[in-house]
């Protein structure tokens, strides 16, 4: 894909380096959470270096994952604000997902999906990083009755499958919908892109 | 397993049966706590046979020394003063540790091949050199058992001499206890020794005696004899019907599967969206009408 003046800058420089930072620790986290999570994954923490390093790096990777996402989070919590159109756009959604975008209504940044797939981001990482602080037996889980603890090992577990299972969809989307993926490596789309997609942003960026 | 006495029925996070065609002997250990003096031979015992030497506490105003469980004390006498109507002050003592559950909650929790392992004879292990030091084998314990050493960051806890046992001996406390109050042999032996004394105490006026082997961990390698073995939380809080917490097994239990499957799921799915849906492309109209506007905007 070549780079063309009439491009339009969707991210900056620092939003893609925090997305990546957070997309990072995401599949670091992700890959060493299963490995902890079910025997079927455990091979997976030979990529850490054995179990005992999974063990103990998996939380410090949450605690960057939870900081770098509440970074990102701060940016752009605000244009995921959901909207009337946005809840109509979910309503059509399954027209879209066949493949036929005609009818969908006009979104700006981000349409309905996105903004629910940030909110439900949102969600479920204030309850991995509470849920992971009172399984984290090396400096918190003392802290807490074991009843607590117990609690904390099955929210865990099922609110990361959740996401683990929103990242696929994420991912898959991006892919998806070809054009995609350059705004998270250099930021720009196609003008093209941004009308069939986002149109409504798309004017505010060209004012047509 | 060269050793028949070693064979293994179950191994933490490990989804395939382990090698089962022998039958071994179930043992068990028989705690009369009606018998105990409280004189800590056990404790010592442990330390000596097992080569641990816990650091030096202070004193609390209890005879409960150490005061816990420790990754170095793996077994504790507990203290409890009653007082009841009926009997006055009573000194219920009893000798605290791993249960040997024949549901071990540790080992169900346990996300490290083969950190715990249970042996064919019910004995409950776990196995260091295993173990990652996650702690979950805490989380699942429904007797607040293993402890995670600060040294080496590796749970312990009463191996109930597997090592001893391993060879036809008996382990280390039963050896030692002066009064005959710990028994050890197979666990219908024991259940029958139980029942003796059981009967003997009851004619000595404790009508609510009775062995704690319970059901809700489907038995334990470790029993009590209890002269209240109705009351046994007045024995520093025995747990009456303990079980492994719902939280656990549903953690441990279907979250697992479901969310594999959930998740491969999504993934399969998304494969055959693409298939079959073909991608998302921008459509030639809209291609064309931007480059209209862009002409539109070149000639102004
Ligand atoms: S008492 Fe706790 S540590 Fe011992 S076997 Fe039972 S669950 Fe495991
Ligand atoms: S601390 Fe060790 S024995 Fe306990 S659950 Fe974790 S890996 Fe298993």
């Amino acid at each position: 894909m070549k780079r063309d003046p009439n491009d339009l800058q969707r991210y900056t420089a620092s939003e893609r380096a925090n997305h990546w930072v957070v997309g990072i620790s995401f599949i670091l986290i992700a890959l060493s959470g299963l490995a902890l999570f079910h025997p079927a994954f455990w091979p997976l923490s030979m990529l850490f270096g054995g179990g005992v390093w999974t063990r103990i790096i998996h939380p410090f990777l949450g605690v960057l994952m939870v900081v770098s996402f509440a970074a990102m989070a701060v940016r752009f919590w605000k244009l995921n604000v959901m909207t009337p159109t946005d809840w109509e756009w979910l309503k059509r959604a399954k027209e879209m997902v066949n493949g036929d975008d005609h009818n969908m209504p006009i979104m700006g940044k981000y349409n309905g999906g996105q903004k629910m797939l940030f909110w439900a981001l949102v969600v479920c990482m204030a309850l991995l990083f509470v849920s992971g602080i009172l399984i984290w037996r090396a400096y918190f889980s003392g802290f807490f009755p074991v009843g607590v603890v117990r609690l904390g090992a099955v929210v865990h577990a099922a609110v990361a499958a959740v996401m683990i299972a929103l990242i696929f969809v994420h991912v898959y989307a991006a892919i998806w919908v070809k054009g995609t993926i350059r705004a998270m490596w250099y930021g720009t789309v196609t003008r093209p892109w941004a009308k069939q997609h986002h149109r409504a942003w798309y004017k505010e960026m060209t004012g047509k | 397993m060269p050793l028949q006495s070693l064979d293994i029925a179950a191994r933490s996070a490990t989804t395939t049966p382990p090698p089962g065609i022998r039958k071994t002997l179930e043992v068990a250990k028989l705690i009369d706590v009606t018998k105990c003096i409280g004189c800590k031979a056990c404790q010592v015992a442990c330390m000596q046979w097992n080569d641990i030497r816990d650091e030096v506490g202070e004193n609390h105003g209890t005879y409960d020394n150490p005061r816990d469980l420790t990754a170095k004390s793996w077994t504790v006498m507990r203290y409890s003063e009653v007082e009841s109507q009926e009997r006055g002050l009573e000194w219920l003592i009893r000798k605290d540790g791993c249960m040997h559950c024949e549901d071990p909650g540790c080992l169900k929790a346990c996300p490290s091949p083969g950190a715990i392992i249970k042996y064919a004879n019910g004995i409950v292990d776990m196995q260091q050199e295993n173990c990652i030091g996650c702690g979950y084998c805490i989380t699942g314990c429904p007797f607040n058992v293993p402890r995670i050493s600060e040294k080496d960051n590796k749970a312990y806890k009463c191996t109930l001499c597997s090592d001893r046992v391993a060879v036809g001996l008996e382990p280390a406390c039963v050896k030692v206890c002066p009064t005959g109050c710990i028994s050890f042999g197979s666990k219908e032996d024991m259940k029958d020794i139980a029942e003796e004394r059981v009967v003997e105490l009851k004619e000595r006026g404790y009508g609510n005696a009775g062995l704690y082997d319970p059901q809700g961990v489907g038995g334990t390698h470790v029993m009590y004899v209890l002269h209240h073995a109705d009351k046994p939380e007045l024995y520093n809080n025995l747990p009456p019907d303990p079980a492994i917490s719902p939280m656990v097994s549903l953690w441990k239990g279907v979250t697992k599967p479901l969310a594999t499957l959930g998740l491969a799921a999504v993934a399969i799915g998304s494969l055959f969206h693409y298939v079959t849906k073909g991608p998302n492309e921008v459509s030639k109209e809209t291609e064309k009408e931007v480059e209209k506007e862009l002409e539109e905007e070149g000639k102004q």
